[in-house]
């Protein structure tokens, strides 16, 4: 087991490392480049001038060894200025030019500057995923225990009208994106002139101009249930429906085995059944899904946080990958690669936890 | 004029798609009856939810065929005074076009109705082919992969794996850029993507006819020209003849696609293969003498097929999913461009005071997808019958 974390945790180091490195060198294009020193630096800027940008702000160098100087392996950049004096990365960190000629990296704790917020990535990064952290959470609440609920009932009977039912209902979700969802809901209950809540208004059930809030940014204070129900629930859906799925075909599985047929030929009730013998096994694969499902939700993140403009991680991702900022977008991009990778790791090895025949052999 | 009703919409725009009503009728009726000799076809009309699928992908395949019959106003053209406009609102000054925008106009008065219709072939144009291409990748890599396993095997999991724990947004970021559009990656990467399929079909061709060096020749030459006369047209733009042909956008959103599709295949196809390769019709084969690709492409390939269907169905759904995620965050798509994404995109500004332009897109593209996974299911449980 040690062995095989081991060589799991190397694995995991070493495609890390590969994705950071394409990541900064798709961002590091030179069309890019020049994108980046335009915006930060005025748009009407000469080649020449675009050049003299990136060499004082430490773009210069070659790929490799920017790459070096920001997973901090390499000894900083540092530029000197006409008036004299040193510009470097590790001299904006420390605030002295005694740190001239420092590594400062990811391994140092040092993450860079945002080039859109203005300030330090860690601190960006820190504060958006706390508020993500939130999101995820409910939905979590949310989807895990409908999508089981939904599976099971599905399952344990198969082929009756409440499987039919449930499973279409499945499949409805897997085919509603995010984007699809999260603007049917605005329409049905956040808008004041169309769907349910005028018809609300009209019949005096609630006072303000509509039901649900279309707009999460104020959940950043307080979360109530009328602003974050509706990002919460677009999220939820659309991974519901995967999960339920799997979790239907896994206890439809479970309910076709010896033993059930041994207990239900005991005499033991249906509901007996369906909670002491079948649920347990039927729940290994759902658990190592959900744990995979956690990366896929980053996608439908970035979406309903753009959508319902929540400024949480996938809201940044957005605004970085729009302005091109280079050093908040790899902080992003590790943020998020270390989740797949994470759970992917967990859901292993919660795999061969939850299963007795793996686990015991 | 008057602004007219629901019902007289309805009705209206159950007349324009009249074509493809006629179409569905035609093909229902021709499925029905022969369905005994279909195969899988056939029996997929003895499911009522692999029918009601097929049904709705039918009509969207159709729209977007007969599109050109089906629109009311040209997709791009703005009407005066007609921004925003609720369903069924005349126009000011018909003069000779037609009378009404069915299901209103959006922020820039265009025909919403004429865009989603015009819409579905955009989507329709990508998706089936972007799953195809992953299909072809995916079946390639993962014979091998599976059938050999070994170093080959780590290697190309590696890669897969890799692929796989990218965010698939993030790499939609990255990669759909304007600024990466003109330079070399788009065209590398659809160099190296484009070739498979031909390689693949040239080997399943030459595995089987090997022995028959005549029609061999003539049937993987054919393949050899067509196949490099479209990869030259699709991946480098430099079709002699002008036939085959990518905008440098187009090109850009489809190698995306391809790209973070075929991982997934390829672990479908190795999954599969490593679990067939133990039957004995496998074992009879090597024992024969068979070679390697034969082995692969024509016995363990046509067994796998069933779950294969489904999967290429579902990744079509799949696909369409990302195209209009694609649009919804305006990657790689022209600021006009009627696909169902960035109409979505273009709708939400003022959603919740003119929701109709975007959610006519929005229960399209759904509808699309929750069609093609209805289809996948039926196919799956009837090929689990037999």
């Amino acid at each position: 087991m040690l062995l095989f974390l081991l060589r799991r945790i190397g694995v995991m180091l070493v495609t890390a490392l590969c994705l950071t490195f394409v990541v900064f060198y798709l961002t590091n294009f030179p069309a890019k480049l020049e994108t980046l020193a335009k915006t930060q630096a005025g748009s009407r800027m000469t080649d020449a001038e675009v050049e003299s940008w990136l060499a004082r702000n430490g773009y210069g160098g070659p790929l490799l060894v920017r790459y070096g100087e920001w997973l901090g392996v390499l000894p900083g950049w540092v530029v000197q200025d006409p008036d004299g004096t040193l510009g470097g990365r590790c001299i904006a960190r420390e605030g002295s030019e005694a740190a001239a000629g420092n590594r400062c990296g990811l391994l140092q704790g040092y993450w860079g500057t945002s080039t859109r917020f203005r300030a330090p990535v860690a601190d960006v990064i820190s504060a958006r995923l706390g508020a993500t952290g939130w999101l995820m959470l409910w939905v979590l609440i949310v989807m895990v225990p409908m999508a089981l609920i939904v599976g099971v009932l599905a399952g344990m009977r198969e082929g009756s009208r409440t499987d039919r039912t449930l499973s279409t209902f499945a499949i409805a979700t897997t085919a509603t994106p995010e984007y699809v969802s999260g603007v049917l809901f605005i329409a049905l209950l956040a808008s004041s002139t169309v769907g349910l809540s005028p018809l609300l208004v009209n019949w005096g059930v609630i006072d303000g101009p509509v039901l649900f809030q279309g707009n999460a940014r104020s959940a950043l204070e307080q979360i109530t249930f009328w602003n974050f129900t509706l990002p919460v629930m677009t999220i939820a859906l659309y991974g519901m429906g995967y999960v339920a799925r799997i979790t239907r075909a896994s206890m439809t599985e479970v309910m076709t085995q010896q033993y059930v047929r041994t207990a239900r030929l005991k005499g033991v009730s249906f509901a007996n059944i369906v909670l002491k013998h079948a649920l347990r096994n039927a729940l290994i694969a759902p658990f190592t899904v959900i744990m995979l499902q956690i990366p896929w939700l980053l996608n439908g993140v970035v979406i309903v946080e753009v959508l319902f403009s929540y400024p949480g991680f996938g809201w940044t991702l957005y605004e970085a990958a729009v302005n091109n900022d280079i050093e908040l977008l790899l902080a992003a991009s590790v943020v998020a690669v270390v989740v797949v990778l994470v759970t992917q790791l967990i859901s292993d090895i919660g795999y061969v936890w939850l299963n007795p025949r793996i686990r015991i052999s | 004029m008057e602004p007219i009703g629901w019902f007289e919409i309805i009705g209206r725009v159950a007349w324009q798609l009249l074509p493809v009503w006629a179409a569905l009728v035609l093909t229902f009726a021709l499925s029905l009856r022969l369905k005994r000799r279909l195969g899988l076809y056939g029996k997929l009309f003895d499911s009522n939810i692999g029918m009601i699928g097929f049904g709705i992908v039918m009509f969207w395949v159709f729209t977007a065929l007969f599109a050109d019959w089906i629109i009311t106003h040209d997709p791009l053209a703005q009407v005066s005074r007609m921004r925003n406009a609720v369903p069924g609102t005349p126009l000011p000054d018909a003069a000779g076009r037609y009378e009404y925008f069915l299901l209103g106009g959006d922020a820039l008065a265009r025909d919403v109705f004429s865009r989603a219709v015009a819409g579905a072939r955009e989507v329709l144009r990508i998706a089936p082919l972007a799953a195809m291409i992953s299909f072809m990748i995916g079946i390639t890599l993962g014979l091998p992969a599976g059938y050999f396993a070994g170093k080959l095997d780590t290697a190309l999991t590696f890669l897969a794996n890799l692929v796989l724990a990218f965010p698939v947004i993030l790499l939609f970021f990255l990669l759909v850029a304007p600024e990466i559009q003109n330079t070399l990656i788009p065209r590398v990467m659809a160099g190296v993507l484009f070739l498979v399929p031909v390689v693949f079909v040239t080997v399943l061709l030459n595995a089987r006819l090997f022995t028959q060096p005549a029609k061999r020749n003539l049937y993987v030459g054919l393949v050899l020209v067509v196949g490099l006369w479209a990869y030259s047209g699709l991946a480098f733009n430099a079709d002699p003849l002008g036939f085959w042909g990518m905008t440098p956008n187009l090109l850009n959103v489809f190698v995306a696609v391809v790209f973070v599709n075929a991982p997934t295949v390829f672990r479908i196809v190795r999954g599969i293969t490593l679990d067939i390769k133990t039957r004995d019709y496998v074992a009879a084969a090597q024992t024969r003498g068979e070679g390697p690709w034969y082995i692969m492409l024509w016995e363990i390939l046509p067994n796998a097929r069933g779950p294969l269907i489904v999967d290429f169905c579902l990744r079509i759904g799949y696909t369409t999913i990302l195209l209009g995620t694609l649009g919804f965050f305006g990657l790689g798509v022209t600021p006009e461009s009627p696909d169902w994404g960035s109409t979505i995109n273009a709708g939400r500004r003022l959603l919740t005071v003119y929701p109709h332009p975007a959610l006519v897109p929005a229960l399209s593209l759904m509808s699309l997808v929750l069609g093609l996974n209805l289809l996948a299911d039926g196919l799956r449980e009837e090929s689990l019958k037999d």
